[in-house]
């Protein structure tokens, strides 16, 4: 039974993984073919550095990335304090509701629903190009909210409410109060929430390929290459990437491992010494 | 106290005003398009014009129903060994699933192209070992297995999550109680890991009937689905979006009623359990 398990890991893993190394192996062709492999070459690696429409979507990726996660963190963490505080319960469900239709929606729908309105405004102001960076921006924004929310209230529901209402007693004002004892104590969740928003945010292609205009992200850009033929480039910045994205998610597992093991030794100190102090009490 | 709470109540504003504006209006106008025509006049010709588009509904819902059956068996038994795994193990594991989920799905669909060619590494390997080659782009098999692949990272992790939790003293007492594994599985953790099923069938079934990329590269141009005819129709210019508008909205208001009848089953089995 063990082994069976274990072999059926292994499978599954093996699905997930195969094409990954097909994309991995290929980057490394020393032809431009990513059908038939002809040898071992770095140079899609070296080319990489003078594709400058490559280089400028990166970097529009990663600046819509981290402000659109930044904006929605800050704007999702308010957002759910207020939620939480809404005594009616119609309305916070109403609300509720409307904050899970970006999540629910298919992602198609939620892109041409924006991109109409974009160009509805767009026309209303007479602008000749309604699509550009504010626009995906503004998408981003919009379809990271809802998981910010969802990370950051159950947070909040488990934070003790009498916490803040001593900080109040004892002197503080409503906001030295939520920033001394609430956020402290969500901000696990804040931090989930900003890494959700960031990497749904990096991965987005559907939302970004109706909103961006001529403001081309990677994933658009990638779209373009594919619609045409992929030449193993491609494959070597999905790669770097891929490396990326593996390295600082051990270092982020093993960081975590390690501040647990602390939390746990000292946790088991304590014990020990509330063993110890029981110890003297029977004495 | 009152006057913090409508403080408190206060910072959520700058977000209700974004959500109006640009989740609530957006779908208002949807509705503005799909039912004008280019002149802004109330017409329901639109919403007539996608009887051309049955078809492509039907292979849609059936191609996303097939793929998400498949991503749950196969998600499910997943699941289930990790959490029977170390903690240590099931942190990697969890990491693993995960990292596909971080690479851009449009290489890592592209990169089926490469093995299920007709010159690819599996046909390759075929005629090496003096076998025929198969023919494995460009059928609907190649198109679910490409869903499949994209989403059942959002399948495994849920019911994971959900089973990793599940309390371990509950097992106990089905086996004192005389249940077998077959009837443990049964009656004690395939109830209790429904949410997870739930939002796993979700997060594959809604991505699986709207796609428009997956269909393209591992269909061939024989397939069409929704998502293919929407993008095609919005790419033809302005004077279509009034079409593209009614079928994305046909589209949304079918997988709404996908997803209440699923929560309406649900639910009724829920209550069912609690009983």
């Amino acid at each position: 039974m063990k082994l069976l398990s274990r072999l059926y890991i292994a499978l599954i893993i093996l699905f997930l993984y195969a094409p990954v190394a097909v994309m991995i192996l290929f980057s490394f062709n020393a032809s431009s073919s990513v059908w038939v492999f002809s040898g071992f070459s770095s140079r899609w690696y070296a080319g990489l550095s003078s594709n400058t429409a490559m280089l400028n979507a990166l970097q529009h990726t990663l600046l819509i990335a981290l402000l659109s996660a930044m904006i929605s963190t800050v704007l999702g963490t308010a957002a759910s304090v207020g939620i939480e505080a809404l005594q009616k319960r119609l309305t916070n469900k109403i609300v509720m509701s409307v904050t899970q239709i970006p999540m629910m929606n298919a992602d198609i729908v939620t892109g041409i629903s924006l991109m109409l309105l974009f160009i509805f405004f767009g026309k209303l102001l007479g602008l000749r190009e309604s699509l550009g960076f504010a626009t995906v921006l503004i998408a981003h924004i919009t379809f990271n909210l809802p998981y910010v929310i969802l990370s950051v209230i159950p947070r909040l529901r488990q934070t003790d409410a009498h916490l803040s209402e001593a900080a109040l007693d004892l002197g503080c004002t409503p906001p030295q109060a939520f920033f001394k004892v609430i956020l402290p104590s969500i901000s696990t969740g804040i931090v989930t929430g900003f890494i959700m928003a960031f990497t749904l945010s990096l991965d987005d292609f559907v939302i970004s390929y109706f909103t961006c205009g001529y403001y081309q992200t990677l994933p658009i850009i990638i779209y373009n290459m594919t619609k045409k033929s992929v030449k193993p480039d491609t494959y070597a910045l999905s790669t770097i990437i891929f490396v990326a994205v593996f390295v600082l998610l051990v270092l982020y597992n093993v960081l975590q491992t390690r501040s647990e093991k602390k939390h746990a030794a000292a946790v088991f100190k304590a014990n020990e010494g509330d063993t110890v102090l029981m110890k003297g009490n029977e004495a | 106290m009152n006057k913090k709470s409508f403080g408190s109540r206060l910072i959520a504003a700058p977000y209700l005003v974004w959500s109006a504006i640009f989740i609530v209006v957006p779908l208002i106008i949807m509705f503005y398009f799909a039912l004008t025509d280019q002149n802004g006049v109330f017409t329901l010709a639109n919403l007539a014009s996608l009887g051309l588009y049955k078809k492509a509904f039907g292979i849609s819902i059936l191609y996303a129903a097939v793929a998400t059956v498949i991503t749950l068996l196969l998600a499910y038994p997943m699941a289930y060994f990790m959490t029977r795994l170390s903690i240590s193990s099931q942190r990697m594991l969890f990491m693993i699933v995960m990292i596909p989920m971080w690479m851009n799905f449009l290489i890592r669909t592209y990169s089926w192209i490469t093995i299920l060619a007709n010159t690819g590494l599996i046909n390759t390997f075929l005629t090496k070992l003096g076998l025929k080659p198969l023919q494995l782009i460009n059928t609907p098999g190649a198109v679910i297995l490409g869903m499949v692949y994209d989403f059942i990272p959002y399948m495994i992790l849920p019911i994971y999550s959900v089973m990793s939790k599940l309390d371990k003293s509950l097992l106990e007492a089905a086996e004192d109680l005389g249940s077998d594994s077959f009837g443990k599985l049964r009656r004690v953790i395939l109830p209790l890991t429904k949410p997870g099923v739930i939002s796993g069938i979700t997060m594959v079934f809604v991505p699986s009937v709207s796609t428009f990329y997956i269909s393209q590269k591992l269909g061939g141009n024989k397939t069409m689905l929704i998502g293919d005819a929407i993008e095609y129709l919005f790419n033809l210019g302005p004077s279509y979006y009034n079409v593209a508008s009614a079928l994305s909205l046909v589209l949304m208001l079918m997988i709404l009623v996908c997803l209440f009848i699923m929560n309406r089953f649900t639910d009724d089995e829920g209550g069912g359990v609690l009983m």
